[in-house]
C-alpha cells in the first residue's frame, strides 16, 4: 500500500440533538496520526452519527473538531469533507456512472484535474483495490464487495488525511466481508488515520489502535483493544460483549 | 344513398381529405411541433427550477412552487390560454410592438406545462436515495455540485416515461391555442382541420387531423414503454461468467 498524508482527528465534547432527542451527549474522540481508532456499541447509541458530526455533515450543537490541532469548525465544510474520505454501509456508489467515472468525478470537478489524468489516476486507484478490470462496469454489475472496494478506491482517491468507515462490511455476504476487511487492514498498516464504526470485533480488537464504546451517547469506555476486550471496566461494556462475542 | 354510404362520406370523404393534406403538412404539422417543442423545453427548464425550490430548505421558494403549482395545474388548460393570451396581449404589444398571439400561446402552454413537469421532475429526484446526496457531499462536493452532478440527473431518468407522457399531454394541449385566433400560416393540425371542416361542411378534414395526431403520439407512446422497459429491466450490458456474486441492487440503476 501507499503511503499517506494522514493527520490527526480529534473531536471535543460533542453535543447533537434532533429535537428532544440527545443523540450525543459530550463525545471526546481523538485519533492520532496514522493510527486507527474503531468505535463499538449498540445499534442506536450514535456511532453513525458521531462520524456524520466529525467531517459536518451534521453539524454539531457544541464542541469542537480538530485536524491536526486547529479547529475545522469555522472552515468551508465541502473542503473539511475532501480531506476527510467517508465509506458507507450501503456503498452509495452512483449508479449512473461506470466505476472509474464514480472514481474520478472528484478528481475532475473538485481537484479540477484534467479529463486524462483524472482517469490515469481513478485506474490506479482501482487498481490498489483489485477491480482495474471493472472500470467501465456499471456499479449494479458488481458483487456488494466490490461495490465497496470502489467505494473505498472513490474515497482514496481524493488523498484524504482521514477516512471513516460507517459499518463498511454490515451489508456485505459473508463471504465477502473478508477481502473488504483486508483492505481496511491493509490501509491502516499503510499509515492512514482511520476511524472504524463497526460490528466486526475481530477487526476492531486484531487492527485497531484505539477501541471507543459508546451507548446512548456517551463514551462508556475507551483504551487500547487488549483493554477493551479482556478487561472490561464498565458492566454496559461487559453486557455488550457478551451479547456479540 | 345508404346510411353507410353517407357516414364513409362524412368522416372518409378521400377528396376533401387529399385537399386539406398540404395545408396539414406544411403548415399545421410544423406549427403545432414548435408550440409543442418550445413550450416542451421551456416548461421543463421552468418545471427543473420548480422541483428545485420545491425540494430546497427555504420555506419561502417551497410556498412559491406549490402556490404555482396548484394554480396552473388546478385551472383548465383552455382557461389559462385564454388568460395568458387575451390579457397579456396589450402589454406583449406594448414590448415587442407585435400584435400577434402566438408567442402568447407558447408562453400560456409553457407555464402549464411547467407546473405538470415540475411535480414529474420533484417526484424523481425526491426518489432518489438519500445515501447518494450523502456520499456526494462526503467527497466534498457542495449542496448545488450534489444535486447537479449526482441526485437530478438519477431522479431525471427515473421520471423519463412520465415526462414523455406529458410531452404527448402538451402536445394535444397545443391545438387549445386556436382559440387566440392565429393568422393563417401561424394555424396548427387542428385549426386547420376545423378550418377546412367549417368550409365544406364535412368532417373528413377533422379526422385528418386526427390522424396527423395519432402519426405523432402513438409512436411516442411505445416510445414510452420502450423507455420504461428499459429502465426496469436496466440496460443490457455484458456480464462476466465468474461473477462472484449476484449483483446487488438491481434496482439502483435507474
Amino acid at each position: 500500500m501507499t503511503e499517506f498524508t494522514s493527520g490527526t482527528l480529534t473531536g471535543k465534547n460533542l453535543h447533537l440533538s434532533f429535537g428532544h432527542n440527545h443523540v450525543l451527549r459530550g463525545i471526546d474522540l481523538h485519533v492520532e496520526k496514522g493510527t486507527t481508532a474503531s468505535v463499538i456499541g449498540p445499534s442506536g447509541s450514535g456511532k453513525s452519527t458521531l462520524l456524520r458530526v466529525m467531517n459536518r455533515l451534521i453539524e454539531p450543537d457544541q464542541g469542537d473538531i480538530l485536524l491536526d490541532g486547529r479547529s475545522v469548525l469555522k472552515d468551508n465544510p465541502d473542503e473539511l469533507r475532501q480531506r476527510i474520505g467517508m465509506v458507507f454501509q450501503q456503498f452509495n456508489l452512483f449508479p449512473h456512472k461506470t466505476v472509474v467515472d464514480n472514481v474520478s468525478l472528484a478528481l475532475r470537478k473538485l481537484r479540477k484535474l484534467p479529463k486524462d489524468q483524472a482517469h490515469a489516476e481513478a485506474l490506479e486507484q482501482l487498481d490498489l483495490v483489485g477491480l482495474k478490470h471493472k472500470a467501465d462496469a456499471r456499479p449494479a454489475n458488481l458483487s456488494g464487495g466490490q461495490q465497496q472496494r470502489v467505494a473505498i478506491a472513490r474515497a482514496l482517491a481524493m488523498k484524504p488525511e482521514v477516512m471513516f468507515f460507517d459499518e463498511a462490511t454490515s451489508a456485505l455476504d459473508p463471504e465477502l466481508v473478508k477481502g473488504v476487511l483486508a483492505l481496511m487492514a491493509d490501509l491502516a498498516k499503510g499509515g492512514m488515520t482511520m476511524v472504524v464504526v463497526t460490528h466486526e470485533m475481530g477487526f476492531s480488537r486484531n487492527v485497531s489502535d484505539t477501541v471507543t464504546f459508546m451507548d446512548a451517547g456517551v463514551v462508556v469506555e475507551s483504551g487500547p483493544p487488549e483493554q477493551i476486550f479482556t478487561s472490561p471496566g464498565t458492566d454496559r461494556l461487559k453486557g455488550f460483549l457478551s451479547d456479540v462475542l | 344513398m345508404d346510411l353507410l354510404d353517407q357516414l364513409a362520406d362524412t368522416f372518409f370523404n378521400w377528396e376533401e381529405m387529399a385537399k386539406v393534406i398540404p395545408a396539414l403538412l406544411m403548415v399545421g404539422l410544423p406549427n403545432t411541433l414548435i408550440l409543442a417543442v418550445t413550450s416542451g423545453i421551456l416548461g421543463s427548464l421552468l418545471g427543473l427550477l420548480l422541483a428545485m425550490m420545491a425540494i430546497s430548505r427555504n420555506a419561502g421558494a417551497r410556498w412559491a412552487a406549490r402556490v404555482y403549482t396548484d394554480i396552473f395545474r388546478g385551472l383548465p388548460a383552455i382557461l389559462v390560454i385564454l388568460v395568458i393570451g387575451i390579457g397579456l396581449s396589450p402589454i406583449a404589444r406594448e414590448i415587442t410592438g407585435n400584435r400577434n398571439p402566438y408567442p402568447l400561446g407558447i408562453l400560456a402552454l409553457t407555464l402549464i406545462a411547467a407546473a405538470y413537469i415540475g411535480e414529474i421532475f420533484r417526484s424523481g429526484i425526491q426518489s432518489v436515495e438519500k445515501g447518494q446526496l450523502e456520499a456526494s457531499r462526503a467527497l466534498g462536493f457542495s449542496y448545488g455540485s450534489s444535486m447537479r452532478l449526482v441526485v437530478v440527473p438519477q431522479g431525471i431518468r427515473r421520471v423519463l416515461p412520465a415526462l414523455v407522457n406529458q410531452f404527448i399531454s402538451l402536445l394535444k394541449d397545443s391545438s387549445l391555442v386556436f382559440m387566440l385566433g392565429l393568422a393563417a400560416s401561424d394555424r396548427e393540425i387542428f385549426r386547420i382541420g376545423n378550418d377546412a371542416m367549417a368550409n365544406t361542411g364535412n368532417l373528413s378534414p377533422l379526422v385528418a387531423a386526427g390522424i396527423m395526431y395519432l402519426i405523432l403520439t402513438v409512436p411516442l407512446t411505445h416510445f414510452v414503454n420502450f423507455i420504461d422497459n428499459r429502465l426496469r429491466t436496466g440496460r443490457p450490458e455484458k456480464k462476466e461468467p465468474d461473477e462472484l456474486a449476484a449483483p446487488i441492487g438491481k434496482g439502483a440503476q435507474a
